[in-house]
């Protein structure tokens, strides 16, 4: 096998690119560009994680010692934002430069300078956002949901630039989107049919439909807010006939929609893991795209679910507590067709596997807590408590970074061309393993106790968990280090080399192509049958 | 089909302008939101000079990027499964302008059907009537807010009904433009074309004289609350999609005066007319709901 990988390897040379800086800025390539969105992501998953640090330096003990509250609200609100739109989101979109067209056997993206444009953007608008803390009066504090009136009749003079850095941020994400899709629709190697499609394809081929429909509400929600703070209007402001209820129907619309845009991906990369290390077939394919599927249509109609508490009329509490539960049943078949996938496999536990093995298990806990949150008359007592806070780290951080880590571990030797660091790897596990329940597990006692989200101070009886709690996120703060070093390495080309197939279960194109993968792929498509 | 898939993808070389787009756009983002706090709290700054200077630079790159691509399209660059990402990129990038108005409509909605008839104490909200906007009564168009504001309502006769009517006809007449390219009739796809450019701006010419009578003859302004916010901004916004679909429809105009677009090479044209198209649904759809019901 790696002596056929050695002579394609070979090929290479006639990859002409040019060196140094103007490579990745003027790049239309999507191996570069998926590059770039990844380094991207990490180094935004470094810095809102570092505000992360702040915010538990803060709570590692009660009364307020470190941070000024208005300095608290703004670190809550900028890693709220920065994990969700620079982190988690272009880190999927650049798995999905690299492996779709890999994946389907396309040359390139469908629109290659479109592809470069909407990388490009994404860091000035993070620029904005991140330098709008450093002016007078401090940046974006309002909480990550931007809630009227906090955002509108109270926020400082930053929320103009907050505005336009997520519009920013909006067109970024809606032209990946619309990349992924024509992509997918349109270039697909012959034989290749809709149901012979890699998963990881199909979830992100539903995640930008998704992108695509609710990114331009959340523009149009925050031009609400910049006309309600500074033109006068008074879309959430009873006296002129608005509501601010309304304005998180409207947050919420593309809200929800938004958390499967975060988790739908990490479900595809699980689907082709799972089964390369339980040298398997995915158990149940086709109801895997139908789950899928359905997940997306439901997630248009449950958003009201993060409001049970504002006083809707009881029949709007019931429905949409009914059809959150519903989005249980496809989630389900997933779960059960991964650990029927595992059944009987001759499973081997590399790095990939381990984590999507945390992943199922860990998710699914968040899955539990979220069917918990589900329940309206539960809720009253769960809103805003660090219950909730458990609840969406346990499917974020466990859910779609524990997936992403996943991913760059079994596609890593693909782009790079070595092993990673085994020993490294196995470090970067089992701490970030055993820092990670540590960090999160205990809010979930402290929320049911009663202890709110996003303030800086707490009553005495929260001491002794939020203290475990702190340490737990220094620790794994701290063990993504060695995943740093780790990337820094094989990206350094130091490692034992890789095959062409990499994982000896692993099937699919993006594994025929030699490793590292070439400049330019399949410029005629390979035949799929 | 299948022989087809086997042409070989044009997949360009590196290029300038999306990374000058990308400057356009942080110097647009920085320059707004500094311009926005400076012009609405009368600060000193130079948001307006750097958003400025953004909307040139982005002036260039469209000019930059869209000559890049009429060479490389005449030149015979594209395949015809080039031609179908671009037009399948095209609607899906009108389906988010559509997403973008849905926003705007579900706000119109929800005050008009729920907040509206909350605040005048319908459902459970008898108390909220009562203790915090006491007398106000439901109405659409709110002409009175609860906080006291009175305006006039914009009727739906007059003006909007011709514009209305103008519109429509200039979706006809870009059909008929097309039509024409189709069929190789280049003095018919002028004549229509221009039309069609002539109607779009004797819309935007008469949308300004609407804002204008609002204003003031009927003291219907931005700020009188929600009926005059969902009027400014959805008829705003469209009135902005309109200043583009015709900016586009004049770009089309002289490429065609040059001699460009055939019945097989045409998707720019075809672009601009889907955007046409669906800034004309996006009116009858305002019509309805903001005039006329």
């Amino acid at each position: 096998m790696s002596s056929v990988a050695d002579d394609l390897h070979h090929d290479e040379h006639h990859d002409h690119k040019p060196a140094g800086i103007m490579r990745w800025l003027l790049t239309t390539n999507h191996k570069d560009i998926g590059t770039l969105y990844l380094w991207f992501a990490f180094i935004m998953f470094l810095v809102g994680g570092a505000m992360a640090m702040v915010i538990r330096a803060e709570l590692f003990q009660p009364g307020l010692q470190i941070v000024e509250p208005n300095f608290f609200n703004q670190m809550t609100t900028v890693h709220g934002l920065i994990m969700v739109f620079g982190a988690v989101m272009p880190a999927f979109t650049g798995l999905a430069n690299w492996m779709v067209p890999l994946m389907i056997g396309a040359p390139d993206m469908a629109l290659p300078r479109m592809n470069n444009w909407s990388f490009w953007i994404l860091p000035g608008a993070f620029l904005i956002l991140l330098s709008s803390l450093f002016l007078e009066g401090g940046g974006p504090n309002f909480g990550w949901t931007f809630y009227a009136p906090l955002s509108t009749t109270f926020s400082n003079d930053s929320t103009a630039l907050f505005v336009f850095s997520v519009h920013i941020m909006g067109i970024s994400s809606i032209m990946g989107a619309i990349n992924v899709i024509v992509t997918i629709f349109n270039m697909r190697a012959p034989g290749m049919t809709w149901m012979k499609m890699p998963m990881f394809v199909w979830t992100w081929l539903i995640t930008a439909f998704l992108l695509i429909a609710v990114m331009p509400v959340l523009a149009g929600a925050v031009t609400m807010v910049l006309t309600d703070k500074y033109f006068g209007t008074s879309f959430f402001d009873a006296a002129g006939g608005g509501d601010p209820v309304m304005f998180q129907h409207i947050f919420w619309f593309f809200g929800h929609p938004e958390v499967y845009i975060m988790i739908l991906p990490a479900f595809g990369i699980i689907s082709h893991i799972v089964p390369t290390f339980s040298r398997k077939r995915l158990f149940g394919y086709s109801s895997m795209v139908y789950a899928t599927a359905s997940i997306a249509l439901l997630s248009f109609i449950v958003w009201a679910h993060h409001m049970f508490t504002t006083g809707m009329p009881l029949f709007a509490e019931m429905f949409f507590m009914f059809a959150t539960m519903l989005i249980s049943v496809p989630t389900g078949v997933k779960v059960f067709n991964w650990v029927a996938t595992m059944w009987r496999g001759s499973i081997s536990y590399e790095m990939p596997m381990m984590f999507a093995l945390a992943f199922i298990v860990l998710f699914t806990i968040g899955g539990f807590s979220g069917l918990m949150l589900a329940i309206t008359p539960v809720d009253f007592q769960y809103h805003d408590t660090y219950f909730v806070v458990a609840h969406f780290h346990y499917v974020l951080v466990t859910g779609a970074v524990f997936s992403i880590m996943a991913a760059v571990y079994y596609w890593l030797p693909k782009w790079c061309g070595k092993m990673y660091d085994v020993t490294l790897a196995k470090w970067h596990f089992w701490c970030s393993m055993i820092s990670v329940n540590l960090l999160f597990f205990p809010m979930h006692f402290v929320g049911l106790a009663g202890m709110p989200r996003r303030i800086p101070d707490y009553a005495l009886q929260f001491a002794d968990f939020n203290k475990w709690i702190s340490i737990g996120g220094f620790a794994f703060g701290l063990s993504q280090l060695i995943f740093l070093a780790l990337v820094i390495k094989a990206s350094r080309k130091i490692g034992e080399p890789a095959t062409a197939q990499v994982w000896d279960g692993a099937e699919g194109l993006e594994w025929e192509v030699p490793s590292p993968a070439p400049y330019h792929t399949f410029e005629t498509p390979p035949e799929v049958k | 089909m299948s022989e087809q898939q086997y042409e070989k993808y044009y997949v360009p070389e590196q290029s300038v302008w999306p990374i000058v787009g990308a400057v356009a756009l942080f110097l647009i983002a920085v320059g707004a939101g500094n311009f926005v706090v400076e012009s609405t709290k009368g600060k000193e700054g130079y948001g307006g000079w750097i958003l400025t200077a953004g909307l040139v630079v982005l002036l260039v790159m469209l000019i930059g990027w869209f000559r890049d691509q009429i060479e490389e399209s005449m030149a015979g660059k594209y395949s015809a499964q080039l031609g179908r990402s671009y037009r399948q990129g095209m609607s899906w990038f009108i389906f988010s302008e559509i997403m973008f108005f849905a926003a705007f409509f579900g706000a119109l909605f929800y005050t008009r059907m729920i907040a509206v008839p909350w605040l005048a104490g319908e459902s459970n909200n008898a108390m909220t009537n009562e203790v915090l906007w006491p007398g106000f009564e439901a109405m659409w168009p709110l002409t009175q807010t609860p906080g006291g504001t009175t305006t006039q309502a914009m009727g739906w006769m007059g003006l909007p009904l011709v514009n209305t009517a103008i519109l429509l006809i200039s979706s006809v007449t870009a059909h008929f433009a097309h039509v024409a390219l189709e069929e190789g009739k280049r003095a018919r796809l002028k004549l229509f074309l221009g039309i069609t450019i002539v109607l779009g701006l004797i819309f935007l010419f008469l949308q300004v004289e609407e804002y204008v009578h609002a204003y003031r003859d009927l003291g219907l302004m931005l700020t009188s609350g929600v009926y005059g916010n969902t009027f400014f901004m959805l008829t705003g916004f469209h009135g902005l999609h309109v200043t583009l679909g015709t900016l586009m429809l004049i770009i089309m105009f002289f490429r065609v005066l040059k001699g460009h677009f055939d019945k097989e090479n045409q998707f720019a044209f075809q672009a601009t007319s889907w955007y046409w198209h669906f800034v004309d649904v996006v009116w009858v759809i305002l019509f309805v709901f903001v005039y006329i019901i």
